[in-house]
């Protein structure tokens, strides 16, 4: 039962992923609709993308990190 | 698919339950052979049994903290030499050598610069004497036409000349034949006339019949 | 489902990030050999190689190794110029030395049997704290208080003021747990599903599909190692600036 309530937790924590690869989709599509709009400053933002990437992919990270405690470490 | 993951957890706790005391053993075994020092042996035997306790418990590795000071002692290690031997050796050698590029580069674009310069003298150069020669060119065209002009002059006056001329002379010509033919047709006039007042039987006064004559051709001409 | 658990299907997708000692297997203690020491040493070795021995020549027209070097620190030199300013340049050294550090530990996690010593908590929460202390110190030093003025908006309705700081201090205090756990969970999450595709390459029928998984990951992979490494130094380089220019 208690192991059950694990997988089921880090099942549960998975979930979480989805809204890190939304926002990171949305961090990138944005981008590219920015970029194509004016091409000739997109270069020069490449690193707010990515810094942007980063901060919402932490997030699903963390996500992922709460199964695997949940999974191996509880 | 629960099932299995059970199965893989169980057997995971089997290698981990396995290996804990084999660690003991050998922790044990270090300690009886160093023997004198106690205080050594309390502590790896502590190490051992924390790390058995990490191992059993924990399934996820990274937070086996019984490894920690082992990863951070090495990490710092390697993060110093690395530190050391970036700032110290390679890190201003790339400098180094981009910065050299970047000088040979502004120097062969300097030199570049310098032969565009001459090229454009030479193109300065060329273009004047293009239009020197062009000059040149026009004058002698324009002394060679002054040349032709005068000659051509010259001859249209000679032809003048020799046509005037030509025309007087035939003007004279005409005048002497136009006088002969009207001393002709006097002397004709005289002859037939004296010979008409002889034929009536009269005597030709030869001053008179030369007045009668001049008086009619005078009324004619 | 049973039958093919008994058939040696076994997912041990955390195994491969345990410390081991490399000689025997005594308890390890701070100075133990261990397989983290072998590969971050391994890590320093490749470093070297590349930026040291692969600028020997000095040559104005760069060798293939050389201009792989150039173009690193190039891009590293102007990630810190264009992020932290002028004055942030004296910090290139130890921007470059994380970068590297994690650039190369991550590409070398990644060949089979290796282990990749940042996905360790341990590890980049070092590197993390690295940066956090030292950027902190160095506000205090160059700014004095004046530095607490990056958790207090000036250009916000006073009303709010209080409410932002907290946010911003929370923010600021989360900073090098966001910092290490971003790297160490993105290099764990890939090789984790990589074990597990894995595994389930020991069922013949569901195989191809887990060869090419492997594949799949193994390329987003070689992607991550990269981006993360870039994501760690370019925040390094933005909090250097926090640091530096603190007003908002």
């Amino acid at each position: 039962m208690e192991q059950m309530g694990q997988y089921l937790g880090a099942g549960l924590a998975c979930i979480g992923m989805a809204g890190a690869a939304i926002g990171v989709g949305n961090v990138a599509g944005n981008y590219l609709s920015g970029a194509l709009r004016n091409p000739s400053a997109a270069a020069s933002q490449t690193a707010t993308l990515f810094i942007g990437m980063a901060f919402a992919e932490a997030l699903g990270i963390f996500s992922f990190l709460v199964a695997l405690l949940l999974l191996f470490a509880v | 698919m629960f099932s299995l993951l059970q199965q893989a957890a169980s057997t995971a706790a089997e290698t981990d339950t396995h290996a804990a005391p084999a660690n003991a053993e050998a922790a044990a075994a270090a300690a009886a052979g160093q023997g004198a020092d106690a205080a050594h042996a309390v502590e790896a035997a502590g190490a051992a049994a924390h790390a058995g306790e990490a191992a059993q418990s924990a399934g996820m590795p990274q937070l086996d903290v019984s490894t920690f000071g082992n990863q951070i002692f090495w990490l710092l290690v390697t993060l110093a030499v690395l530190y050391w031997v970036l700032s110290k050796v390679a890190l201003p050698r790339i400098g180094a050598i981009i910065s050299d590029r970047q000088g040979a580069i502004t120097g062969d674009l300097m030199q570049a610069e310098e032969f565009k310069k001459k090229a454009k003298d030479a193109e300065a150069a060329y273009g004047k004497a293009l239009a020197d020669a062009r000059t040149e060119a026009g004058k002698i065209i324009a002394a060679q036409k002054a040349e032709i002009q005068t000659e051509l002059n010259t001859a249209i006056d000679k032809a003048d000349a020799e046509i005037s001329a030509r025309a007087g002379e035939s003007e004279k010509r005409i005048a002497a034949i136009r006088d002969s033919a009207t001393a002709d047709a006097r002397s004709v006039a005289r002859e037939v006339t004296a010979e008409l007042v002889r034929a009536f039987g009269g005597k030709a006064d030869e001053a008179a019949i030369d007045a009668a004559v001049d008086a009619r051709l005078k009324g004619a001409a | 489902m049973a039958t093919e658990a008994d058939t040696g299907l076994a997912f041990h997708p955390m195994e491969q990030f345990v410390v081991k000692p490399l000689f025997g297997d005594g308890p390890i203690y701070w100075y133990t050999p261990t397989n983290a020491t072998l590969w971050m040493g391994l890590t320093l070795l490749a470093i070297i190689a590349l930026l040291v021995f692969g600028t020997r020549g000095r040559a104005i027209i760069p060798s293939r190794v050389q201009s792989i070097a150039e173009m690193l620190y190039g891009m590293v030199h102007k990630m810190v110029e264009d992020v932290t300013g002028k004055d942030g340049l004296k910090y290139f050294p130890f921007v470059m030395t994380l970068f590297c550090f994690i650039l190369f530990a991550n590409y070398l996690g990644l060949l089979p049997k290796s282990f990749s010593t940042t996905s360790q908590i341990a590890v980049t929460g070092v590197l993390a704290l690295m940066v956090f202390v030292g950027v902190t110190v160095l506000g205090f030093v160059k700014n004095g208080t004046h530095f607490l003025g990056l958790f207090w908006v000036n250009s916000a309705p006073l009303a709010l003021r209080p409410v932002l700081a907290v946010i911003e201090l929370i923010s600021y205090f989360v900073r090098p747990v966001s910092h290490s756990i971003r790297l160490a969970g993105n290099v764990m999450a890939g090789h984790a599903v990589i074990k597990v595709f894995a595994a389930f390459a020991a069922i013949a029928w569901i195989a191809p599909l887990a060869v090419l998984g492997i594949v799949g990951v193994y390329a987003l992979e070689v992607m991550v190692c990269i981006i993360q490494a870039y994501v760690f130094t370019i925040l390094t380089c933005v909090y250097l600036k926090d640091a530096l220019h603190p007003s908002h």
